[in-house]
C-alpha cells in the first residue's frame, strides 16, 4: 500500500480545514483547562494516598464510616483494580498535613479489618513539595521547548524551528485538554508522558522537515506548497509505520502495565495520535505561513550531505 | 556495486554483542533471601564468621553460603522462612554482647562468581519495584539556628561573668541574642570584649530610656556554616538510626540546602520507620527547685521564681526545675533498655561521655539528698493557616518522666525509670544511642511501596515489555520481510544493550524507567523504518538493489541523527529538571536512543551487507 502513496494525496489542499480543526481543538482545550481545570493528583496539590490490599473483597461503607468517626470525613474511599483493594485519598487540610496521618489511617484500617491488611502503597506529598513539583514540571516543559527551539533553528532555519515548536505546543495543549475534558487523573507520571510526547512529536516533525529541506534543494521548479506536499507524501508511510509500532507497545503498556502506569500510557497514546497528525499538518503549515521558501535553505549548504555517511 | 563492511566493523559488532550479553547476564539469575550483618565500628573477621556459622548449625538452620564481603557478613538461605528464623536468632545472640551490630534482612543477587569478579551486577531496582520507603525530610533550620544561639548565649553569659562585665540580662530569640546593660559604658566595654572573643557574630547596638542593648547575630559566613553543620549532623544521626533499624542498602543523601532523602529498601513496618526517623525525643537532667508548696503556687500564678521553670510531671502535677541543665541528651553515648530489678517497670541504662560523666559526678556529689528530674523532650509539628499561607508550627513538649532523690554520686552509668512501656523504653534507648537530631526534621514527602506491589510492578512491567516487543517483531517481519527480520535482530540486541548499560552504571530502574524501555522499543524501530522506506523509494526510482541499499542508509542517516539528537536533548532537559519518576524515565530514554542508533544503523547494515552485500541480487526482500 505504501508503494502507491507517493505524490498521490494532496495533503496541503486540506490545510485550511486542518487549521480550523486544530484551532478549534486548542480553543476547546484552553477553555476546558480554565473552567474544568486538570484533575491533578496529590503530586501537585499535596495530600496522601493509601492503597491497602485485603485478603477478601471488602465493603467500602464501613471504612468510610470508620474514617468519618475519626474526623476524616472528606477522605475519598474507592476500590482500586479489584474489590479486595482499597484506595484512600486525603485532600490536604490546613492543620492536618502530616506524614503521620497515613500511619493513623493504616492503624484504623487494620483495627476494623478481621484479617491482616497489606499496605501496598503510601504516597504523602507535603503542600510545599507539591508546589515545587508543579513549578519544576512546568519549567521542565518550558526549558525542553526552548532547547529544542534553539537546536532546530541552528540545524534548519528559524521558521522550521517556530513550526516545530508550534506543533509541540499544539500537541501538549490538546493532550492536556483531553485530560481536562475527560477529568483523567493527572499525576507526575502523566507529566513525564507529556514530556515524552514532546520528544516523540518532535522526532516526527524533524523527519518531515528534513525531507522538505532536501526537496527544496533538489526540486527547483515547484512552489513551496508543492514541495511540502511532495515531502509529506514521501514520508507519510514512515510516519504511519512508526506511529503504529509505537502505538503497539503503548497499547501493551496500557492494558498490561498495571494501574500505576495506566495514565502514563494513556497520555502517550493520545499524544502520539495528535503528534502524528500535527507533524503532517501543523508543523509544515506553520512554516509555510511564516513564508518558508527555497532560498532560505540554500545558504547553509552541504551540511546535510556531509553528515550523510553512516 | 557491492556493499561490504571492513572486517574490523564485524569484530567491533561481535565485541559489543559479547560484552553486552556478559553484563546483561547477571539479570537472569534471581535473588537469595539473605542476612547482612555489620558492626558499626569494627570490621567483622573470620572468627566472627565462625561464631555465626556455629550458631546457625546449633540452631539447625540450613544456609546456602556464608561469606565476608568487605564490611559485611552475608549469609544466604534458600527460603524466607529460614532467613527470618536466622535473623531472630542471630540478632538475639549478637545484641546480647554488643548493641552495635546491625542485622538486616536483604535480598542478595545470586550472581555467579565468574560474573561478579568482572563487576557484572544485576540492574539496581528502584523502590517502586523492590518495595520500600522513600522519605524526603526537611530540616527545620529556624530552630537549628535558635538552638545554637541559645548555646552561644549560655557561653556569653559565662564569658562576661568571667571578664567581670556587668550585664543585666541575656535573651535569645529566633534570630539573635539580645544583651541588656544599665549604662552605655558597660555595654561598650562588653561589646569590645565580646567582639574580640566571638568572631562569628555581628553586633548591633540600640537603647531606650533606661537600658542599653547589643544584639548579637551570626554573620553571613557563620550562618551558612551553622546551616551546613546542622544538616550534616542530622544526616549522620539519621544514618545511625537507620543502622539501628537494620536496613540493608539504605540511601541517605542531602538534597538541596535543607532536605535529606532517605530510602529504605524492603522496610515493611513504615509506621515505625517514620516514628524513629523523625523522632526528636531526647533527655535532660535537671535539679529540682523549691518545695512542693512553691510548685503549686507557681502553677496557680504562672510566675516561676528566677532561675527556675515550671514543668509538668507524667501524672499532670506541676514541678519547678532549675533553669541550668546538668547534662543533655547529646552527652549520652550509650543506652540500653531493660526491666528495672526492683520495680519491675521498663528502664533505660545510660552511659555518658567523659564530659557529661564529670558534670554529672560533680553535681550529684554536691547535691546528695536533693531531688533530680529526668525531662523527656519532644518537638511536635502542626500546620496552621496564617493569612492564607501555610505555616509550619513547632511546639516543644517537655515532660518530667521521673523525679528521684540523689542517694549517691552518679557517674558514667546509671538507670532511669518512669517510662510507660517497654516499647517506649526501647525506642528511647535507640534514639539516645543514635544521637539527637541537631534540629527537628519533618517528612515533606513519602512514597512507600509494599513488597507485594513491588513484585507485581516487576511482573507487569516485564509482561508489557515482552508483549509490546513481540508485537513489534511480528509487524516488522511481516511488513519488511528479510529486512524486517534483520531489524528484529537489532531490536533484540538493543534490549540486551540497554539492560547491560543500566547494569554497568547501576542506574536505578523504576517503573517509569520500564515505560521508557517500552517506548524506546517502539521508537528504536523508527530508524529502521526510515532506512527501509528510503530503500524502497530508491528501488521505485529504478536503482539497482545494491545502490538502493547504499543510498537508503546514507540518506536516512542525517534524518535519524537529527531526530534522535533532538529527542536526546529533550530527555536531557527532563533529567536535569525532573525529579524521581521523570528522571528514571529520562535515563532509560537516553540510553535507549544511544544504543538504538548503534544497533539500528550499524548493526542492521552489517547484517544486510553480509546477506546481500557481496553478491549479485536482482530483488530485495523488503
Amino acid at each position: 500500500m505504501a508503494r502507491t502513496l507517493s505524490n498521490k494525496i494532496d495533503f496541503m489542499a486540506l490545510r485550511k480545514p486542518a487549521v480550523i480543526m486544530s484551532a478549534a481543538l486548542i480553543l476547546l482545550s484552553i477553555v476546558s483547562l480554565f473552567t474544568l481545570k486538570l484533575n491533578v493528583g496529590i503530586d501537585f496539590t499535596g495530600g496522601s494516598i493509601i492503597e491497602a490490599g485485603y485478603q477478601q473483597a471488602v465493603e467500602l461503607q464501613p471504612i468510610r464510616n470508620a474514617l468519618e468517626s475519626k474526623g476524616f470525613g472528606d477522605a475519598i474511599v474507592q476500590h482500586f483494580g479489584s474489590a479486595s483493594e482499597v484506595l484512600i485519598r486525603l485532600v490536604p487540610e490546613a492543620d492536618k498535613d502530616k506524614a503521620e496521618l497515613s500511619s493513623e489511617i493504616i492503624g484504623l484500617l487494620q483495627e476494623i479489618s478481621e484479617t491482616p491488611i497489606d499496605v501496598r502503597r503510601v504516597d504523602f506529598v507535603g503542600p510545599q513539595v507539591g508546589e515545587e513539583l508543579t513549578e519544576d514540571g512546568g519549567l521542565a516543559v518550558l526549558y525542553a521547548l526552548i532547547a529544542i527551539l534553539i537546536y532546530v533553528a541552528f540545524r534548519f532555519e528559524y521558521r522550521f524551528s517556530l513550526g516545530a515548536v508550534a506543533a509541540l505546543v499544539h500537541d501538549v495543549l490538546i493532550t492536556l485538554g483531553v485530560f481536562s475534558i475527560l477529568q483523567l487523573d493527572f499525576d507526575l507520571s502523566v507529566l513525564a508522558a507529556i514530556l515524552a510526547v514532546i520528544g516523540y512529536s518532535l522526532n516526527d516533525t524533524i523527519v518531515v522537515f528534513d525531507r522538505v529541506r532536501e526537496n527544496f534543494r533538489k526540486i527547483r521548479k515547484k512552489t513551496s506548497l508543492e514541495v511540502i506536499n511532495i515531502s509529506i507524501n514521501q514520508t507519510i508511510s514512515r510516519t504511519l509505520t512508526t506511529s503504529f509500532t509505537t502505538l503497539l507497545v503503548l497499547l501493551s503498556l496500557f492494558f498490561l502495565g498495571g494501574e500505576v502506569i495506566h495514565s502514563f500510557a494513556l497520555a502517550l497514546i493520545i499524544g502520539v495520535l495528535i503528534g502524528t497528525y500535527s507533524s503532517i499538518y501543523v508543523a509544515t503549515t506553520s512554516a509555510l505561513v511564516l513564508g518558508i521558501s527555497r532560498s532560505d535553505l540554500l545558504l547553509p549548504e552541504k551540511e546535510g550531505e556531509e553528515m550523510a555517511r553512516p | 556495486m557491492v556493499n561490504r563492511y571492513a572486517p574490523w566493523r564485524y569484530i567491533l559488532l561481535i565485541l559489543v554483542i559479547v560484552i553486552g550479553a556478559f553484563y546483561a547476564a547477571p539479570n537472569l539469575y534471581g535473588e537469595d533471601p539473605a542476612l547482612q550483618i555489620t558492626h558499626r565500628v569494627n570490621l567483622i573477621d573470620d572468627a566472627e564468621l565462625g561464631n555465626i556459622r556455629s550458631l546457625l548449625e546449633n540452631e539447625d538452620i540450613d544456609y546456602r553460603s556464608i561469606e565476608l564481603d568487605g564490611n559485611n557478613l552475608l549469609v544466604r538461605f534458600d527460603s524466607e522462612e529460614k532467613q527470618l528464623r536466622a535473623a531472630t536468632q542471630v540478632r538475639e545472640a549478637l545484641h546480647d554482647s554488643d548493641r552495635r551490630y546491625s542485622v538486616a534482612l536483604n535480598l542478595a543477587p545470586a550472581t555467579p562468581d565468574w560474573l561478579t569478579t568482572l563487576n557484572a551486577l544485576p540492574m539496581y531496582l528502584g523502590l517502586d519495584l523492590r518495595g520500600g520507603v522513600h522519605f524526603l525530610m526537611e530540616v527545620d533550620m529556624g530552630s537549628a539556628i535558635e538552638k545554637s544561639l541559645q548555646r552561644a548565649a549560655g557561653e556569653m553569659r559565662g564569658f562576661m561573668r568571667g571578664e567581670k562585665v556587668r550585664y543585666k540580662a541575656v535573651q535569645t530569640s529566633a534570630r539573635d541574642v539580645s544583651i541588656r546593660f544599665d549604662s552605655a559604658e558597660n555595654r561598650d566595654s562588653a561589646r569590645l570584649l565580646l567582639e574580640d572573643e566571638y568572631r562569628d557574630f555581628e553586633f548591633v547596638d540600640s537603647n531606650d530610656d533606661r537600658s542599653w542593648f547589643t544584639r548579637v547575630s551570626y554573620n553571613a559566613a557563620a550562618l551558612e556554616e551553622e546551616r551546613r553543620s546542622a544538616i550534616e549532623q542530622n544526616i549522620s544521626t539519621l544514618k545511625n538510626r537507620v543502622n539501628e533499624l537494620g536496613v540493608a542498602e539504605p540511601v541517605i543523601q542531602r538534597q538541596g540546602d535543607e532536605r535529606v532523602v532517605v530510602q529504605l529498601p524492603g522496610v515493611q513496618d513504615t509506621v515505625r520507620a517514620k516514628e524513629i526517623l523523625g523522632a526528636t525525643a531526647t533527655l535532660e537532667f535537671r535539679l529540682v527547685h523549691g518545695s512542693f508548696a512553691e510548685w503549686n503556687s507557681t502553677a496557680a500564678s504562672g510566675k516561676a521564681p528566677i532561675g527556675s521553670r515550671l514543668y509538668t510531671q507524667s501524672d499532670g502535677s506541676p514541678v519547678l526545675l532549675k533553669r541550668s541543665v546538668i547534662v543533655t541528651g547529646d552527652q549520652i553515648v550509650g543506652a540500653a533498655s531493660g526491666i528495672d530489678q526492683q520495680s519491675g517497670t521498663p528502664d533505660v541504662t545510660i552511659t555518658m561521655n567523659s564530659n557529661g560523666a564529670d558534670r554529672m559526678a560533680r553535681v550529684t556529689r554536691d547535691n546528695i539528698g536533693k531531688p533530680m528530674a529526668v525531662v523527656f523532650i519532644e518537638d511536635k509539628f502542626e500546620f496552621r493557616e496564617v493569612d492564607g499561607e501555610r505555616i509550619r508550627h513547632r511546639t516543644t513538649e517537655s515532660q518530667v518522666i521521673n523525679v528521684a532523690t540523689i542517694r549517691d554520686q552518679l557517674s558514667k552509668r546509671f538507670h532511669i525509670t518512669g517510662l510507660d512501656s517497654t516499647r517506649e523504653a526501647r525506642d528511647l534507648a535507640l534514639l539516645l544511642r543514635a544521637g539527637a537530631l541537631r534540629a527537628p526534621m519533618v517528612i515533606v514527602e513519602e512514597r512507600t511501596v509494599g513488597p507485594s506491589l513491588g513484585q507485581e510492578n516487576i511482573d507487569r512491567g516485564f509482561l508489557s515489555v515482552m508483549v509490546g516487543f513481540v508485537a513489534v517483531l511480528l509487524f516488522m517481519a511481516v511488513y519488511y520481510k528479510v529486512f524486517g527480520l534483520v531489524a528484529n535482530l537489532a531490536l533484540a540486541l538493543n534490549l540486551v544493550l540497554m539492560v547491560a548499560i543500566l547494569s554497568i552504571f547501576q542506574a536505578t530502574l523504576t517503573l517509569p524507567g520500564i515505560a521508557g524501555i517500552v517506548l524506546t522499543v517502539g521508537m528504536a524501530v523508527d530508524a529502521n523504518v526510515l532506512i527501509f522506506e528510503r530503500i524502497r523509494e530508491e528501488i521505485r526510482l529504478g536503482n539497482t538493489p545494491q545502490a538502493s541499499i547504499y543510498s537508503g542508509y546514507s540518506k536516512a542517516f542525517g534524518t535519524i541523527a537529527d531526530a534522535n539528537i533532538t529527542t536526546f536533548i529533550a530527555a536531557m532537559v527532563l533529567f536535569g529538571f525532573g525529579t524521581g519518576p521523570i528522571q528514571g524515565f529520562a535515563v532509560t530514554l537516553m540510553i535507549g536512543i544511544a544504543s538504538s542508533m548503534f544497533t539500528a544503523i550499524f548493526g542492521t547494515r552489517a547484517v544486510i551487507n553480509l546477506i546481500y552485500g557481496s553478491k549479485q541480487v536482482s530483488r530485495l526482500a523488503i
